[in-house]
């Protein structure tokens, strides 16, 4: 076995017995960039020199016997965290030679572990994006067939987990772009409950939609990741001051009389039939590790995506506001005055659908559409919300599929923004109801694309669903399937 | 069509985009399409609904007045286009 297939608990094991040095580590991971990172190109940033400096600052910590649970450990990281002295791109040309001046949140949880940060992932620009084909510097493949897209937007943070690239990578989700991604490549990744991980210091798309979490090769390593950036911040005024649970303990593999409820709305036309087979074994497979199952109803289920479109590109056009080429960023040059300097730099730095998004989120918070879209859209969220919250009535997890269909090719739905945005309409809900969940593998389809299984939970219970996310992995082997690349 | 040209045309002065001729006419394509599709939300009955503005529940958060440390001027300037002093430089607004 060689040490990018061990799992972040492995290496900690190895590494606290001496057995490998984070040094070793590091440079294990370096190399396997180098050699796979040409394919794939999950990386927009490798940071070898700081990577090699913090390896070596872990092994003098462990040396110490100053060991933090993810001390030494290589983890990887969207490159929409603000880190500070290193470049900060968002996958965007208006910030192409943005370098942060200071740590997000949550690098700052990793750093003071003393993990080791190998590199900023690719990703659609400002997070939009299902296929990570809006990056500004260029598409990131799938490592299970390169002709396929990885998902998005943290396609780079889930291709490059499957790949081996790194142990584990946070990401973020705002309409399903931690999850999705993760489906599409089979590793496991977790949305938590909106205000459970800081948000200071993360690129803003929709304020009130954005998450931060993990994506990681399998249970326990997602729960550990976890562990390591949820909790209140001062600095996020929508942080939520409650005690993270000790998420690893809850690991037993024992999810007898647990109520999983299987929402009707999910399973409907336009499942494909390898998915819905797989989800039906996944349920199946429940069934016999002592879960009752349930049908339930979420019966706004069919409107989520378009009250997603009008609430995130609002707050969208709201937020990058900001890139006008005066503070940082690009700034066009030609210009004849300051207005025609603000409309030629967004032009010009800006890609299609960030555009695409700014205008129709400009348009629906525009005077006299205010309340035809935006304010009704905010109503809808509240109907969607209360299915959640009526479900959760009568059972502990929700259970459907991630994503309508496997990974779809590069270049299918780039001209068709409508269908892009339809293949989030599993993960869209949760991020409007402002829950938790997560994706893990639940098998493949025909042609041998992963197939990504959703688990539901309710609001600030992550340690429910990663504990009968757990108790799945134990009982089935997709986990440990890895791409050939 | 829910949505004309000239009005995309205002929507891009709104937005601070200067856009082309082409992206202005595939947009209104696309918006027309968009704004179609999210029409939907109109069969819904949503009178007497609370709009949801935040999905957890939550007061205004206070923070005690206190003086912290902050950017240095350099930091603060450090990524910006153009500047003067201990300013951001822009061209002249007001002729």
């Amino acid at each position: 076995m060689t040490i990018y297939d061990l799992t972040l608990a492995e290496l900690r094991d190895r590494l606290d017995r001496r057995e490998l040095s984070a040094a070793e580590v590091t440079g294990a991971y370096l190399e396997r960039i180098a050699a796979t990172n040409p394919q794939l190109n999950s990386f927009i940033t490798v940071c070898a020199e700081t990577a090699t400096v913090e390896a070596e600052a872990a092994d003098r910590a462990i040396a110490a016997g100053e060991t933090a649970p993810l001390t030494g450990l290589p983890i990887a990281v969207k490159d929409i965290f603000n880190t500070a002295g290193l470049r900060t791109t968002c996958g965007s040309r208006i910030l192409g030679n943005y370098i942060s001046p200071y740590d997000a949140t949550a690098i700052g949880r990793i750093k003071a572990q003393k993990a080791v940060i190998l590199g900023k992932l690719n990703m659609d620009e400002f997070a939009m994006g299902s296929s990570n084909e809006n990056s500004a510097f260029g598409a990131v493949r799938n490592p299970w067939e390169l002709s396929r897209v990885p998902g998005g937007s943290s396609g780079g943070s889930a291709a490059c987990v499957a790949a081996r690239q790194a142990a584990a990578a946070l990401g973020t989700d705002t309409g399903g772009s931690i999850r999705q991604p993760a489906a599409y490549c089979s590793v496991v990744g977790l949305k938590p409950t909106y205000g459970r991980v800081s948000r200071y210091g993360v690129v803003a798309y929709a304020s009130s939609l954005d998450q931060v979490g993990p994506l990681a090769r399998d249970v326990r390593d997602c729960a550990l990741m976890l562990q390591a950036v949820a909790g209140y911040d001062p600095a996020d005024s929508t942080s939520v001051d409650t005690a993270a649970p000790d998420y690893q303990a809850g690991l037993t593999g024992n999810i007898k009389g647990l109520r999983i409820g299987l929402p009707r709305e999910y399973f409907i036309d336009g499942l494909d039939d390898d998915v819905r087979r797989a989800v039906e074994q996944a349920t199946a497979t429940y069934r016999d590790l002592g879960a009752e199952i349930v049908e339930v109803s979420l019966p706004h289920t069919a409107y989520a995506v378009a009250c997603y479109y009008l609430i995130a590109t609002a707050e969208a056009s709201s937020n990058l506001a900001r890139y006008d080429g005066v503070r940082y960023g690009l700034r066009a040059e030609q210009a004849e005055n300051l207005i025609d300097m603000y409309m030629q730099s967004r032009a010009a730095g800006f890609g299609t659908e960030v555009k695409r998004r700014i205008m129709l989120g400009t348009y629906a918070l525009s005077s006299g559409y205010y309340d035809a879209y935006y304010l009704k859209a905010q109503k809808v969220r509240t109907l969607i919300r209360q299915d959640f919250l009526d479900a959760f009535e009568k059972v502990d997890v929700l259970l459907t599929p991630v994503a309508p269909t496997p990974a779809f090719a590069l270049g299918e739905k780039v001209n068709d923004p409508l269908q892009m945005y339809l293949s989030d309409i599993y993960t869209i809900p949760v991020n409007l109801a402002g829950t938790c969940a997560m994706s893990l593998p639940c098998g493949f389809s025909a042609d041998s694309l992963p197939i990504g299984l959703q688990l539901i939970g309710k609001p600030f219970d992550e340690a429910a669903i990663l504990s009968a996310a757990y108790a799945f992995e134990q009982a089935t082997e997709w986990h440990k399937r890895q791409p050939e690349i | 069509m829910k949505i004309t040209r000239a009005e995309v045309e205002h929507v891009s002065r709104l937005s601070r985009l200067a856009l082309s001729e082409a992206e202005l006419d595939s947009l209104t394509g696309e918006m027309d399409a968009i704004l179609d599709y999210v029409e939907q939300l109109n069969s819904l009955d949503t009178e007497g609904i609370v709009p949801t503005a935040h999905a957890v529940p939550m007061e205004n958060a206070f923070r005690a007045d206190e003086v912290k440390p902050g950017f240095t001027p350099e930091q603060a300037l450090g990524n910006a286009p153009d500047t003067a002093e201990s300013a951001f430089r822009v061209r002249r607004v007001i002729e």
